[in-house]
């Protein structure tokens, strides 16, 4: 019964949309819309507030806030631009964004001359073939390419190069570059390429979603959107309420206080927009849940980069080399919750990925995501 | 012709090095000065000369071997377009001295860059300086004597390396110094190589 609605469904879906995204549709115009308004008014209250000498805010908070409202905004100005343009245009900037985010991971971390070679391929080779795979949409070459065969070449060609000081150290180094900056960041970019469908759990039916299968740059923006939120709530949590600090020679700021309430608050922001500006196929509570899933994976991003740069002694990426924005400190948080973000949508609204026991499959999926989630907070 | 290749190779060379210039105590400006710096990659020169502004850029010249930058048709038409002043070091004479060479061809307009290690170091230390700064310093006590370090490019092309990969580099340009009355060479060389190393960790 299932296949049969399953067939007819994606039938339909062929037909309404043989090509990629027909553009943006109207509520995601409305979210894009909502997410620039907030950004200008939070930029301009920050503004305003430093502008008045004599507000109680120190500072330097101040100053972080707005640089960090002002990179999401231009950001978002960005990904706007790309998304009215083309698919491909959008792809490329997610792929742009992560070569120069590798270029910062691996100016910062200590690389041999021997690995000079494994470099080049590493940013010439392997980056620019990971967006290929996206933009073709070849699902199983993409998730694979990185974590199969770039793992294997990478300390294969540091070996041939012949220096083996530091060998395992070396090869983490780059394969976690590669991992995080690259591999990782690419899932957004191919949010694009789901096909979207309604799971109905009562009736036990895939339907067809109002928005149409293609309405993807909706997920995209849900996703960027839900991360910024997550960002600034756990920012101002930390601030506001932050009384147990997670690990302190880590990251000093970063409170357990601002990881739950910013999970919690963010959550209720989710269900806010699925229910104002449905732009997901998710039902209410199920955005509530990503929108939960997302912000722990990004407070838990950013805390990974944070060990990284405390272990190399900066602490911004981007005062390593000044003048340069320190893309790797923006993008933290998005680079760890796109993957999961990715497949726990993948596994819930993709019509085209779900051809057997639907149920089985999304409760097997759902319990190792939570448990990957979930795990390092016990 | 010029016109666009110089712009356009300018460009290329900040962006494959993502050099960022820090000026230390000093502005950039137009009368003759020498930057002298550490020598770590074939690209030190090219990316020097390209981050500074596009008025010094056109009044200066960096100083290299003749028989890297004469090998080979591209090094040949790269040395034009930098407006290389190529020094022969195998010809090194009493009558043939290249300080006397550089002075002439700078005259009171143009400025230099130098890199007074010689030769390209593969350990990653600084060496010692030659004393071809200082004579510089000796005939010629009005030029301004800038310490510039030189970040991160021999990660992006190293000796021996044909393939550049684009890390981000910092060059950083210190206040001038000048020789001192009674200085004595290596005393001075040992100053100018110390405000290089001073960059460095500022």
């Amino acid at each position: 019964m299932i296949d049969a609605t399953l067939t007819t469904l994606l039938a339909v879906q062929n037909e309404s949309a043989s090509s990629f995204g027909e553009g943006p549709g109207s509520w995601t115009i409305g979210l894009v819309l909502v997410v620039l308004v907030s950004l200008g008014a939070l930029l301009a209250a920050g503004q305003t507030l430093k502008r008045k000498p004599e507000s109680h805010i120190d500072p330097a908070i101040l100053r972080n806030f707005n640089k960090r409202v002002t990179s999401w905004l231009t950001i978002c100005v960005m990904l706007v631009i790309a998304l009215m343009l083309h698919r491909s245009v959008t792809i490329a900037l997610f792929g742009f964004v992560s070569f120069w985010a590798l270029r910062e991971f691996i100016t910062m971390t200590p690389t041999r001359r021997g690995d000079h070679r494994t470099l080049f391929w590493v940013l010439f080779g392997f980056t620019p073939l990971q967006y290929v795979l996206v933009g073709i949409d070849n699902y199983d070459l993409f998730t694979i390419v990185i974590p199969v065969y770039a793992s294997l070449f990478i300390p294969a060609r540091i070996a041939f190069a012949g220096d083996h000081k530091r060998f395992l150290e070396r090869t983490a180094k780059i394969q976690f570059g590669l991992l995080i900056c690259v591999y990782s960041l690419s899932h957004a970019a191919a949010l694009l390429n789901l096909k979207l469908a309604k799971w109905n759990s009562d009736t036990g039916v895939w339907e067809a979603w109002e928005n149409g299968p293609n309405d993807t740059y909706g997920l995209l923006f849900f996703f960027i959107a839900i991360v910024q939120v997550s960002d600034i709530l756990h920012f101002l949590w930390d601030r506001l309420f932050g009384r147990h600090v997670i690990a302190p020679a880590v990251n000093a700021t970063k409170t357990w206080e601002g990881l739950l309430g910013a999970a919690c608050c963010t959550s209720l922001v989710g269900m806010v927009i699925q229910v104002v500006l449905p732009v997901t196929p998710f039902t209410w509570w199920g955005a509530g849940f990503m929108a939960l899933i997302i912000s722990i994976m990004a407070s838990s991003g950013s805390m990974t980069m944070s060990a990284i740069k405390r272990d190399r002694g900066v602490k911004e990426h981007g005062t390593l080399v000044l003048g340069h924005a320190g893309v790797l400190d923006r993008i933290d948080s998005v680079c760890f919750s796109a993957p999961i973000f990715f497949h726990l949508t993948r596994f819930f609204t993709d019509a085209e990925s779900r051809v057997v026991d639907v149920v089985a499959e999304q409760s097997v999926a759902a319990a190792t995501m939570g448990m990957s989630c979930f795990s390092f907070l016990v | 012709m010029k016109q666009v290749t110089v712009p356009v190779l300018a460009a290329l060379a900040k962006v494959l090095s993502g050099a960022t210039v820090r000026w230390i105590g000093c502005e950039p400006e137009t009368c003759q000065r020498i930057y002298f710096a550490n020598h770590t990659s074939h690209l030190d020169a090219l990316v020097l000369w390209a981050s500074l502004p596009k008025n010094i850029r056109n009044l200066t010249r960096p100083v290299a071997a003749v028989d890297y930058w004469q090998s080979g048709p591209v090094r040949r038409y790269m040395a034009t377009v930098f407006n290389v002043l190529l020094i022969d070091r195998k010809k090194i004479k009493v009558h043939n001295s290249p300080i006397d060479m550089m002075l002439r061809e700078i005259g009171d307009v143009n400025s230099l860059i130098v890199f007074p290690e010689g030769s390209r170091n593969l350990s990653g230390k600084m060496g010692e300086f030659k004393s071809g700064l200082f004579h510089l310093a000796k005939k010629r006590p009005d030029l301004e004597l800038m310490p510039v370090y030189i970040d991160n490019l021999n990660r992006v092309m190293p000796k021996g390396e044909f393939l550049p990969v684009p890390l981000l580099s910092c060059i950083s340009i210190g206040a001038p110094i000048w020789l001192e009355s009674g200085e004595s060479k290596a005393e001075f060389l040992q100053r100018a190589r110390k405000s290089v190393l001073k960059m460095k960790d500022s």
